[in-house]
């Protein structure tokens, strides 16, 4: 294990209001490495996934303990302002969401935002990233369309490119293919094997073929509890928790 | 058997509603149409002077239409800052408690009767809009536009406040995950997703400003005359259909001129009402809901 830890979580306790999510929860995320996290529903792990761009914080009345380092930085301190940090740790969202605007403003949307003007290099950035996410061929010629007029496939890897765009160095994907046929499930998960040479990657799946066919780590949650973490291989093959096993063996879930 | 028979009953009900439009449709044509063989539609609408007791009669509806559309225009002034002003507020930045306390209050507004605002305007507004302009009334365009604006707001806030309601929470964590901030959200994310229906809300409080009556007959001034600035009396053509229908004797021309406006009255609500239906209907559409 001498790859680089990229983000990692310390004693990571959260609660919406007075229910518990999270119980001390401690995680390393490899560089350039694909993580997922596993579980049945309610187990707290799409709940951890948002801590790592703190999007929890958009939910009234929850609070958070412990701690969470992007490279050396720990991203909840006061000074740290959270559009830094979503900035850098990008994210795709269960339901494809791309904005009512045209194809091209979706991508340079987070490029304007972030305070680049010049017509030029957002217009190469566009292109770049819309390559990058494996779609450029597919709508390069209907650019100033309505995104909402993409398939739900195209629509997600759109709303990979846009985070591609914005020079982004983790993305979190949070169940990206839950609502996806198996056709457009397989050219995103083509898309992150491809991906990971150049970012860190953390998936939450519910789905355990995907976490085994991208996957480097994988992490069990239950309960919110990560019950095991480690190489994916070995998860899969000799799970050191029952519990691990029982829900990989399809006993519950 | 029993069934059929509410089934009819509730048709009978349901059609109600139908059958009034079109019988209230078929009155005001009938009964407007008489003055069109006395007086060309053209010069009808575009006549200045409106003097319909004199002999002979001027029937010019030009001072009464511009001095609603100068109401109307004014009352926008006021409501769309003020209604969507709020809307804003209370969808992004109230807590989930101050919204809850605020946005009923809000609606309450709008179930003050309206003779109560234009009371208000005569007693409160008018003094002091003499005092401040140094004007010989303060019955003015001025003063019904502020009073109008202000019952036009609950209307306006409402439905612009649905409106950003229904923009998708997807949008917003997308904006924010990008790395924008909230102002960058709300700008360029929130408000042209929620654009149209927005403009919905605001051509109903221009239909609902336009086809107010007792406020303007309380407040506008009455005074059927070309408005040149909002400093003057007017009377806007509600105004003029109910503070002249009880002297108007029944079949004379008068009467006849006033059922033409509130023919021109109706088709002008009609269209503003089909407008915010479509905007609104397109609205839904862009955002995927449903058609």
């Amino acid at each position: 294990m001498d790859k680089k830890i990229k983000m990692r979580a310390e004693g990571v306790n959260f609660f919406y209001g007075r229910t518990q999510a999270l119980k001390n929860v401690d995680i390393l995320i490899h560089a350039n490495q694909v993580t997922a996290l596993i579980g049945p529903s309610g187990c707290g792990k799409s709940t951890f996934i948002r801590l790592f761009n703190r999007m929890n914080e958009l939910v009234p009345d929850t609070s958070l303990s412990g701690n969470i380092y992007l490279d050396d930085l720990e991203i909840n301190s006061a000074q740290i302002d959270p559009v830094e940090i979503r900035k850098r740790v990008g994210m795709v969202f269960q339901k494809p969401n791309p904005f009512p605007k045209s194809i091209f403003d979706n991508i340079s949307y987070g490029l304007r935002v972030n305070g680049v003007r010049d017509a030029n290099s957002i217009e190469e950035r566009v292109e770049a990233s819309l390559k990058k996410a494996a779609i450029w061929d597919e709508v390069k010629n209907r650019l100033n369309d309505s995104a909402l007029k993409l398939s739900g496939g195209q629509q997600q890897r759109l709303c990979i490119a846009r985070c591609l765009a914005v020079d982004t160095e983790v993305i979190l994907f949070d169940e990206p293919c839950a609502s996806l046929d198996p056709i457009s499930t397989a050219k995103i998960e083509e898309l992150i094997l491809e991906l990971k040479k150049d970012y860190t990657i953390v998936i939450v799946t519910h789905n355990m073929q995907q976490a085994a066919r991208v996957s480097d780590y994988t992490g069990f949650f239950l309960l919110g509890e990560l019950i095991e973490f480690g190489k994916t291989q070995d998860i899969f093959t000799a799970p050191q928790d029952k519990r691990t096993e029982a829900y990989i063996t399809g006993r519950f879930g | 058997m029993k069934e059929k028979l509410y089934k009819l009953i509730f048709m009978v009900l349901a059609f109600a509603s139908l059958i009034f439009l079109l019988g209230i449709v078929f009155i005001l044509f009938k009964e407007s149409l008489p003055i069109f063989s006395k007086v060309n539609i053209g010069k009808f609408i575009f006549g200045r002077f409106w003097y319909p007791t004199y002999s002979p009669p001027e029937f010019g509806i030009l001072p009464l239409i511009l001095a609603s559309a100068w109401v109307t225009f004014g009352a926008i002034l006021v409501c769309v800052p003020l209604g969507v002003g709020s809307a804003l507020y209370l969808n992004e930045l109230a807590g989930p408690r101050q919204r809850a306390i605020l946005k009923p209050l809000v609606e309450l507004l709008a179930s003050v009767p309206s003779v109560v605002f234009g009371f208000f305007g005569m007693v409160i507004v008018t003094p002091f809009l003499q005092k401040i302009f140094n004007l010989p009334t303060g019955l003015t365009a001025f003063n019904a536009s502020l009073v109008l604006g202000v019952m036009a707001t609950p209307t306006v806030c409402s439905i612009a406040e649905d409106a950003l309601n229904y923009v998708p929470k997807s949008f917003r964590e997308a904006s924010f995950a990008l790395g924008a901030d909230r102002w960058q959200t709300l700008i360029q994310v929130v408000i042209p997703a929620a654009g149209s229906g927005i403009s919905t809300a605001i051509i109903l409080g221009m239909s609902r400003a336009i086809g107010e009556t007792m406020t303007v007959l309380m407040v506008a001034g009455g005074a059927a005359v070309i408005p040149h600035t909002f400093l003057e009396p007017v009377r806007p053509m509600t105004a003029a259909i109910a503070a002249e229908m009880g002297e108007a004797p029944v079949g004379s021309s008068h009467y006849h001129a006033l059922f033409a406006i509130a023919l021109i009255l109706f088709l002008v609500t009609f269209i503003f009402n089909i407008i915010a239906e479509i905007v609104s209907r397109r609205f839904r559409i862009k955002l995927g809901l449903s058609g």
